[in-house]
């Protein structure tokens, strides 16, 4: 099992570790629902080093990425960021990451810990031979900082000023004298950053982020955090055997380019699911693989992922519900191992108060 | 500390003798190894009970897990405070979040249960 920079950290503050993606992971510190609403109300830090990160650079670069990209990357701005799914030919997900473009011929491109040795062999056997792929994924340390607090903690951190970081855009900003890159993106729902560095710089800053107010969370909260946002997770909502386009994430994929799986994930006719929020009428959770049935109890979907959700004080689920049932408010039933739990069809997010697309200055 | 007026079972439910019921809860290591509990799912009162035998189910943040009956015998009282309040358990496993109380037991079933040193010794054996 690897470790990431931060596993002495989190030792030392008390977390309670567990396998992730291939890396020994804090899952929580003080506890997931404290860990959750300190996030969506305060400031949370995040390791998110088990990511992988690697830069492609050539003139055939952009060309070759969107090849291998669902999402455009031709219209990719310099100094923004975009979310697309990497498909394979059948036009199921090899993976879901975030493409940065640092100039018309160098990108940078952050995708999952599990999957990242497979997505580098894949990215190098589908580029042109003079385009460069580089794995910077080791030495590379990222931490998450997300929360309405997190923006006056790292503008007192960095020396650039932030304030005209808009969402989904990024800028190399200075920290101990050297650069490090900062996106305005996340995975909560709340107006945060994702932040790349070295090592020695990663501890440092986390520490003084811990010295003005932020807190650690784990991947228990994250994991709460995201589902409320209905956001998928790879191996969950995501998958090899799931066309892209039943995801419903629709600005992820383009229409009018080729790109491996296009064929598949852009003919409405290969669309027979549609990923769909679940809203439980109790505290109940639904779980991974929990069958969704219609009132006559007919099969009607599964679900993908299920919890507690700590601000709506109800059980919330993701599900693949049958396209020509997906209506919000129609209801369900979810046969789980040891009951039947009443919900309905929600639509999405499930959490409505979030400040990820936010004003800055209203947190500055 | 793990209270000594009571005893444990492998499956980290305790139990206490209360009059002529037993009560019975889930130890401190318990809660602390299922986090944030969400969701506690009582057995009816009148139902039989027998001894190691999933009775009820408590749901945290993480996972659905159950609790077994530490003692044959028939439920006689539930705590309805932990079904509205599951964070009462967290919070007080040993008092306030006691979860159901059993009649009809054996004395015997009891005494072979692990006292607190023995449970004690049990958790870090599993640690």
């Amino acid at each position: 099992m690897k470790k990431t920079f931060f596993y002495d950290t989190h030792i030392a503050l008390g977390a309670k570790m567990a396998p992730f993606g291939g890396y020994e992971m804090p899952i929580q510190y003080d506890g997931i629902v404290k860990e959750h609403f300190y996030t969506r109300q305060e400031a949370s830090l995040f390791d998110t080093c088990h990511m992988g990160e690697f830069r492609i650079e050539g003139k055939n670069a952009c060309a070759d990425l969107d090849r291998v990209l669902s999402c455009k990357v031709s219209t990719i701005k310099q100094g923004q960021c975009k979310y697309g799914f990497i498909c394979n030919p059948q036009g199921g997900v090899i993976d879901d990451q975030l493409i940065y473009r640092f100039s018309d011929d160098t990108y940078f491109m952050v995708v999952n810990a599990s999957t990242q040795h497979n997505d580098f062999n894949w990215i190098a056997s589908n580029i042109s031979t003079d385009t460069k792929l580089v794995n910077l994924s080791a030495e590379t340390a990222k931490i998450d900082i997300q929360g309405p607090k997190s923006v006056k903690i790292i503008q007192k951190l960095l020396e650039k000023p932030i304030e005209g970081l808009t969402y989904y855009s990024f800028m190399n900003n200075c920290f101990m004298g050297n650069e490090m890159l900062i996106s305005r993106t996340g995975y909560t729902g709340e107006i945060g950053f994702e932040v790349y560095c070295d090592e020695k710089r990663a501890l440092k800053f986390w520490n003084d982020c811990m010295e003005l107010g932020a807190k650690p969370a784990g991947l228990g909260a994250r994991d709460t955090l995201r589902l409320e946002m209905g956001y998928p997770l790879y191996g969950h909502e995501l998958s090899e055997n799931r066309n892209a386009a039943e995801s419903g994430f629709a600005r992820a994929i383009s229409i009018d380019k080729e790109f491996i799986g296009c064929k598949t994930v852009c003919d409405g006719v290969n669309i027979k699911y549609l990923l769909s929020g679940i809203l439980l009428e109790d505290r109940r959770a639904a779980r991974n693989n929990d069958v969704v049935v219609d009132e006559n109890d007919n099969e009607i979907g599964l679900i993908t992922s299920g919890s507690f959700s700590p601000s709506l004080g109800r059980a919330i689920a993701l599900a693949y519900i049958r396209k020509d049932l997906c209506r919000f408010g129609v209801r369900i039933n979810v046969r789980t191992d040891r009951n039947k739990l009443a919900g309905s069809i929600s639509d999405m997010p499930f959490y409505k108060l979030s400040t990820a697309r936010k004003k800055m200055s209203e947190f500055l | 500390m793990t209270p000594d007026d009571r005893k444990f079972t492998k499956t980290h439910e305790w139990v206490k003798i209360d009059g002529a019921l037993a009560m019975v809860g889930i130890s401190d290591h318990a809660q602390d190894s299922l986090g944030d509990i969400t969701f506690v799912e009582l057995p009816s009162v009148g139902k039989k009970t027998a001894k190691g035998k999933a009775c009820c189910v408590i749901e945290s943040v993480k996972a659905a897990s159950d609790i077994y009956a530490p003692l044959s015998g028939e439920i006689a009282a539930v705590n309805r405070e932990v079904q509205s309040q599951p964070e009462t358990i967290n919070k007080d496993p040993y008092e306030k979040g006691w979860i159901f109380k059993i009649k009809d037991f054996s004395i015997a079933e009891f005494d072979d249960l692990m006292d607190s040193q023995s449970y004690e010794a049990f958790v870090r054996s599993e640690a």
